[in-house]
């Protein structure tokens, strides 16, 4: 009888080639461990390259998983455990893995010919004692042990092959006490058309399973035990998923035609993946020849009465920059999503960065003052996409909605909403006219100094707008100087006043004032929670307050900040937040910047914020 | 004909061009063959019994872009060369409106080529008017994308190198669906080709050539001048032999797989031996298309005018439409499902 011994937390990391499965390995450990009510958080980390050559460093591909008994905030800084099925994997994986960690190594993906494409030196053997001597290593022949347990199959050899990860996944079940029964569910729908494909990824997954039962002497058993999550129905979400839905929520709760404008780039494209299988709720689909005509194609739905939207990141935003000014200037609803990813220019396209927020805020031409709002987490895509899309319709104008790379493609468990529970979007449009009535002001105003939309098709409504400079009200084109002034002015004004209809900020968790405040936005979210969490238990004085708005920012805000000694910034940039900070509220605020494309850790933020607090 | 908008004593009014002109004082410069175009197409509108809160005209920059604040209709001035992409949206989000995109040659075939291109293969149902002066007007006088080779002008003043794109040959390589020309100072042909142009379902492609008498005066005269015209013009009727010629007496054969200009007067040739145009011919709308010689040269071909090509195809706005329904027929927009997903699992 092995024993099991009870761990709080634990984090995998899955590494192999590209063509080893590792994401649909790491997708399935996913579902089984949500299943056990364990909290969790995930993070792909794949190549930049389609089909990078196999066995090489540049082709490994990984999925990360941290999950425990109590609440997860991040996919965790290292590894307790590192999977990895050649040498190419160990070789990038093998930096973050926890002193006296586990690795699990398929030893066939070590032959002298992955030990040359992974760059090893000729003598070099890098499953030696010398090199893992303080790490817990099992060392399995995978593909072997995969081939010998396929022998009778008629399938080919390297069909056969592609069936090693499932050894993976069942020897890993076996340790961390899973049921499998889910993941064969998953295989019979999956290969229902293929049942000897089927046959034998149910076959090696057993196997994997059998292993871990009958070799128990080298090693034991674990179990993690539910996290204390708020009881209710849950699912597991990415990102970029719950920002197609959040969308189509709220094309639903405003009563309009959801049209969605783009042109493909990583990481946005799973938007429009995602909503182009949605027809069936109206959603209009348009991949478009570049960024450009994507926004004005956008711009153009939103003239029509539709909910526009346009999704894109960092290089395509740049070229959408003049389309979203004369939306601004035009003041018709219209959603820029903005999935960030490292720049300047083509940068690391699937890595993720926060050094978007200046280009969001002022990346166009003129005075073009512009709502942006960011999300935390993927969970919280769906709700920010919902407020992105309100702002828009009910104060007409462009938002700028920011999430980014690792947002996009993390998941979480996500205690979803009922659609009842969610509130409508009121939206109207300007009434027809008859030729007796006043004549239609286009840039007329309301007490929120938003004007009527007035869209084409609407009896007695006819009138033009366009880029050029318009008197107020009436809209014609004008060129006085002073009206020039007053509705730069006004424009600005208009987009202030939204701070009135949206929530005044919040801090997260800690006291209402005290010596340190960690004040962030976008997706530093778990990580920042995670540090405070830990912070308050060790009886320091530090609180989280995350902004989800970021233009206006909330009206409370500066009031806010006055409350503590001090205030630090951590973003995945060079300091953007701290300079839109300083700016409005004179407040001297301490910089964390870590621009490697990745999120920020854990524990490098605790070490800084502990330094601050010694201070 | 229009049925709006009611007047005092509720009878449909017929509407007449000027009623297609806003409030807005036309701000071209004295003797420009906008003013032409406007006025054909405020005639045309009323023509046609357009109605005007069903109509959009989209412009981008350029001196032509001015159009829209000018129509008493729905219209936009938007960004350079992006028209097509905005009116595409719009046709995307109410397919029932008559969508007008008005650019001209620097707006649509430079800075807008690439949107050029694409509305054109996807056929929305849109009519692209570009007037084509062969200058850039509004910047004050720069050659254009149409410009002849060793044009001089500001910014060339040893004269251009780029050789200059052909129009109708653009639009069918980027299989438009309808391709046609005319000319700012025949109003009865630019009428007429209005009246196609709106006529055809699917992106209409007009080229309009127009004079810019500030930068660029008399760059059509060869075709638009009434001592030339008829020499140098092709005026196309569909199964009509292909004559031409003040006299009358001239004619396009083709003589193997190559077009001739024969005489029909001399006893050779008769107007049973040349080419009868019929618009629905992809291969001869292709070599029509070529028909592009510099009138000044020995043995040009005549320019033609007229409907070169126009092809029945699926519009864009339909086959996206036909697909919503299937999809909206096979599921249920069930968003309570959409947010669960396929597997959930309950917290206790």
């Amino acid at each position: 009888m092995s024993t099991k011994t009870v761990k709080e937390e634990v984090t995998i990391k899955f590494a192999g080639d590209s063509g080893d499965g590792m994401q649909l390995t790491g997708g399935l450990f996913t579902s089984s461990t949500a299943l056990t009510g364990s909290d969790l958080a995930t993070f792909p980390d794949f190549p930049a390259e389609i089909r990078a050559p196999a066995g090489t460093l540049p082709g490994v591909s990984g999925f990360q998983i941290h999950f425990g008994s109590t609440k997860i905030f991040t996919p965790g800084d290292a590894y307790d455990v590192l999977v990895v099925m050649n040498a190419a994997a160990l070789k990038t994986n093998l930096e973050r893995l926890k002193p006296n960690g586990t690795i699990i190594v398929n030893s066939d993906g070590f032959d002298k010919r992955n030990l040359r494409l992974a760059k090893y030196e000729d003598d070099e053997d890098p499953l030696s004692d010398e090199v893992l001597g303080t790490y817990q290593v099992f060392k399995l022949p995978i593909t072997k042990l995969t081939k010998e347990c396929l022998a009778d199959s008629s399938l080919g050899t390297k069909e056969k092959e592609r069936c090693k990860n499932m050894f993976v996944l069942g020897f890993l079940y076996w340790r961390y006490n899973r049921d499998m029964q889910e993941t064969i569910d998953f295989l019979n729908s999956k290969f229902s058309r293929k049942p000897e494909i089927l046959d034998a990824n149910v076959s090696v997954l057993k196997a994997g399973f059998h292993f871990g039962e009958t070799t128990e002497t080298f090693s034991g058993q674990f179990e993690v035990k539910p996290a204390p999550l708020e009881p209710g129905t849950y699912r597991g979400v990415m990102g970029n998923e719950a920002l197609v839905m959040g969308l189509i929520t709220a094309s639903k709760k405003s009563g309009l035609s959801l049209f969605y404008g783009s042109y493909p780039i990583t990481p946005a494209s799973d938007i429009l993946h995602g909503l182009a299988r949605h027809k069936h709720f109206g959603v209009k689909t348009f991949q478009a020849e570049d960024e450009i005509a994507a926004v004005c194609a956008a711009i153009g739905a939103a003239y029509g009465g539709n909910l526009a939207i346009t999704g894109t990141s960092g290089p395509g935003l740049a070229l959408k920059g003049e389309a979203i000014g004369l939306a601004m200037i035009l003041e018709l609803p219209l959603v820029i999503c903005n999935i960030q990813r490292g720049g300047p220019s083509t940068g690391l396209p699937t890595k993720t960065e926060q050094a978007d927020l200046m280009q969001a805020m002022y990346g166009r031409n003129g005075e073009s003052p512009v709502p942006v709002i960011a999300t935390k987490s993927p969970g919280d895509c769906f709700s920010a996409a919902i407020e992105a899309c309100r702002i828009a319709l009910q104060h007409m104008t462009p938002v700028v909605l920011l999430s980014d790379g690792y947002i996009a493609n993390s998941s979480e468990p996500w205690k979803f909403p009922k659609a009842s529970d969610i509130p409508e979007i009121e939206v109207s449009f300007a009434p027809s006219r008859e030729s007796s009535d006043d004549p239609y002001l286009p840039y007329a105003r309301d007490e929120k100094l938003v004007r009527s939309w007035a869209i084409p098709g609407t009896e007695g409504l006819a009138h033009r707008i366009g880029g050029l400079e318009k008197e107020a009200n009436t809209g014609s084109v004008s060129y006085d100087p002073a009206n020039h002034e007053y509705m730069v002015k006004i424009r600005e004004e208009r987009i202030e006043k939204i701070a009135e209809f949206i929530p005044e900020q919040d801090i997260e968790i800690g006291p209402e004032s005290g010596d340190l405040l960690l004040l962030g936005w976008g997706s530093t979210y778990g990580t920042i929670q995670s540090v405070v969490n830990t912070m308050l238990a060790k009886g320091h004085s530090v609180s989280h307050a995350h902004l989800r708005y970021i233009k206006p920012f909330p009206r409370n805000l500066g009031d806010l900040l006055s409350k503590f000694k001090r205030v630090m910034i951590p973003e995945i940039n060079n300091g953007q937040l701290a300079r839109l900070i300083r700016d409005k509220y004179l407040t001297d605020v301490i910089q964390y910047n870590k621009i490697q494309g990745m999120p920020i850790a854990k524990s490098e933020l605790e070490h800084a914020v502990l330094e601050i607090l010694e201070l | 004909m229009s049925t709006n908008p009611p007047a005092g004593n509720g009878q449909p009014t017929v509407l007449k061009g000027k009623d297609f002109a806003s409030d807005q004082d036309v701000r071209w410069c004295p003797g420009c063959g906008d003013y032409s175009i406007l006025k054909q197409v405020q005639t045309v509108f009323a023509d046609l019994g357009l109605d005007k809160d069903k109509v959009a005209v989209i412009s981008g920059i350029g001196c032509s872009s001015r159009f829209p604040y000018y129509m008493e209709t729905y219209g936009m001035h938007s960004i350079h060369g992006r028209a097509p992409a905005f009116a595409s949206g719009l046709k995307l989000a109410n397919p029932d409106l008559d969508v007008w995109v008005v650019t001209g040659d620097g707006d649509g075939f430079s800075i807008g080529g690439n949107h050029m291109l694409h509305v054109l293969r996807r056929n929305f149902d849109i009519n692209l008017l570009i007037f084509n002066n062969q200058i850039y007007g509004l910047t004050k006088g720069q050659y254009s994308p149409t410009s002849e080779v060793n044009k001089k002008t500001k910014s060339t003043p040893m004269g251009s190198i780029d050789y200059p794109v052909n129009p109708g040959a653009f639009a069918l390589g980027s299989s438009a669906s309808f391709v046609a020309r005319s000319m700012d100072r025949d109003p009865k042909h630019l009428k007429a080709m209005l009246h196609r142009s709106h006529q055809h379902r699917g992106t209409s492609f007009l080229e309009i050539y127009q004079n810019c008498n500030i930068f660029n005066d008399g760059a059509f005269f060869t075709f638009t001048d009434k001592a030339t015209k008829a020499d140098n013009g092709l005026f196309l009727e569909q199964g009509q032999p292909l004559i031409f010629g003040a006299e009358k007496n001239k004619g396009i054969r083709i003589n193997g797989l190559r077009p001739e200009v024969v005489s029909i007067d001399n006893g050779q040739y008769t107007a049973d031996d040349l080419w009868v145009h019929d618009e629905k011919d992809i291969f001869k709308a292709s070599m029509l298309t070529r028909f592009f010689d510099d009138p000044s040269e020995e043995g040009a071909l005549p320019r033609p005018f007229g409907v070169i090509y126009e092809e029945d195809r699926p519009t864009y706005e339909d086959e996206m439409f036909e697909q919503l329904e299937v999809a909206q027929n096979k599921t249920d927009a069930d968003l309570d499902a959409l947010i669960a997903g396929p597997k959930t699992w309950k917290i206790k």
